[in-house]
């Protein structure tokens, strides 16, 4: 195992890469993440994702965000050769969502939102709605690792460049 | 931002070690001597220490409260005076002008002046309260999993440094490549420290 701080910042592009993956396949192949999960879950992008592209020595970094703002000029920096480096996702099952910020160099997750829970009218209610909130911060937990897990498999397969890399490609290319 | 809110930030760690048996007695032993220490009336102008989830203003970890479910569950308080450059200009500036006419001298020496401005943050510190931030803690003893919420680089580091101090058990961040060494074979993880990036667009 490499020294903890060499590696974070040597492994932040496996992050990048992750999302942008995460990305592809929530726009391309979204059934792909339900037969990671084995759970009838959908992904959609949320209102922010944030892209870098390392020119030469310069960083650019370019945000989008707002209920309605289009993609596009996020695809156009993918041409460019940026990745994305924060996403807001939107995580569905039947009428509960959850919301969630994934940044990637550090997987940290911010600004999550769970799906509504019942109210705490005393101290005695405060271990069960504990529990409750628990019980669905491991749900998104669980399903956000199991599509790393299946994403750093893939990543470290000879199907990456064989085949999900030119996908990507030709996705950013449409 | 707590556990209950409604918004929510999670750094999450693995956590290496164990503690002494009995379990129970050694945790609530070593939360209690690392409880946060109330400054209010001190000329202390920080504080950080580990204090209850449901009363963090009022440290308890007698009878296992800290216990819910399998997860251990209690909070690190930090504890900081934020005394107002002004005001501790203004205090100064009229404390030298009294010394001065009270002493008859012209000037004061670099030490006077420097002795003048700690006795005013002292002074200040006592007056002013401290305020306070917690921040959850949600330890999965068995899996040697831990969340901390919050995502701030100032609360995370002092987290860390105090978690290692109180209980001598070292944390590790989960990121990219610890995560991936969760899930991955011996001959995996030598492909992922070989790993480069990959290049979308060439």
């Amino acid at each position: 195992m490499l020294d903890i701080s060499v590696a974070y910042n040597r492994y932040k592009f496996v992050g990048y890469e992750f999302l942008t993956w995460l990305w592809y396949v929530i726009e391309h192949d979204p059934a792909q993440l339900n037969h990671v999960i084995q759970e009838n879950i959908n992904f959609t992008i949320g209102n922010r994702i944030m892209l870098q592209n390392a020119v030469h020595d310069a960083v650019e970094t370019i945000t989008i965000k707002g209920d309605d703002a289009g993609l596009e000029e996020g695809v156009l920096a993918l041409k460019k050769g940026a990745l994305v480096t924060e996403i807001h996702l939107r995580v569905t099952e039947e009428e509960n969502e959850w919301q969630l910020t994934l940044k990637g160099e550090s997987l940290n997750i911010s600004n999550l939102r769970l799906p509504e829970t019942g109210q705490i009218e005393n101290r005695d209610d405060m271990e069960g709605a504990v529990l409750e909130k628990f019980f669905l911060y491991e749900k998104i937990m669980g399903w956000m690792d199991a599509v790393y897990v299946f994403f750093i498999k893939s990543r470290l397969s000879l199907e990456w460049n064989d085949r999900i890399v030119p996908q990507i490609k030709k996705w950013i290319l449409q | 931002m707590g556990l209950l809110s409604s918004n929510v930030s999670i750094t999450r760690y693995q956590v290496l070690g164990q503690l002494a048996d009995p379990l129970m007695d050694t945790l609530t032993r070593l939360l209690t001597q690392n409880a946060i220490v109330e400054i209010d009336d001190e000329d202390m102008d920080q504080s950080a220490g580990w204090t209850s989830f449901d009363d963090p203003f009022t440290p308890d970890f007698t009878g296992s409260t800290f216990v819910m479910g399998s997860q251990f569950i209690f909070s690190f308080r930090m504890d900081k005076k934020a005394i107002p450059s002004k005001v501790v200009n203004k205090k100064y500036r009229q404390e030298m002008t009294k010394r001065l006419k009270e002493s008859g001298k012209e000037f004061l020496s670099r030490n006077e002046k420097k002795q003048i401005k700690e006795d005013v943050i002292r002074e200040l510190s006592l007056r002013i309260p401290a305020t306070p931030n917690v921040y959850d803690v949600l330890w999965n003893y068995e899996k040697n999993s831990l969340w901390f919420f919050s995502t701030q680089k100032t609360a995370n580091e002092a987290f860390e440094i105090f978690f290692t101090k109180s209980f001598k058990l070292n944390l590790v961040r989960r990121f990219p490549y610890t995560a991936a060494l969760e899930s991955l074979t011996n001959i995996e993880e030598d492909m992922l420290n070989k790993l480069t990036p990959s290049h979308f667009m060439e």
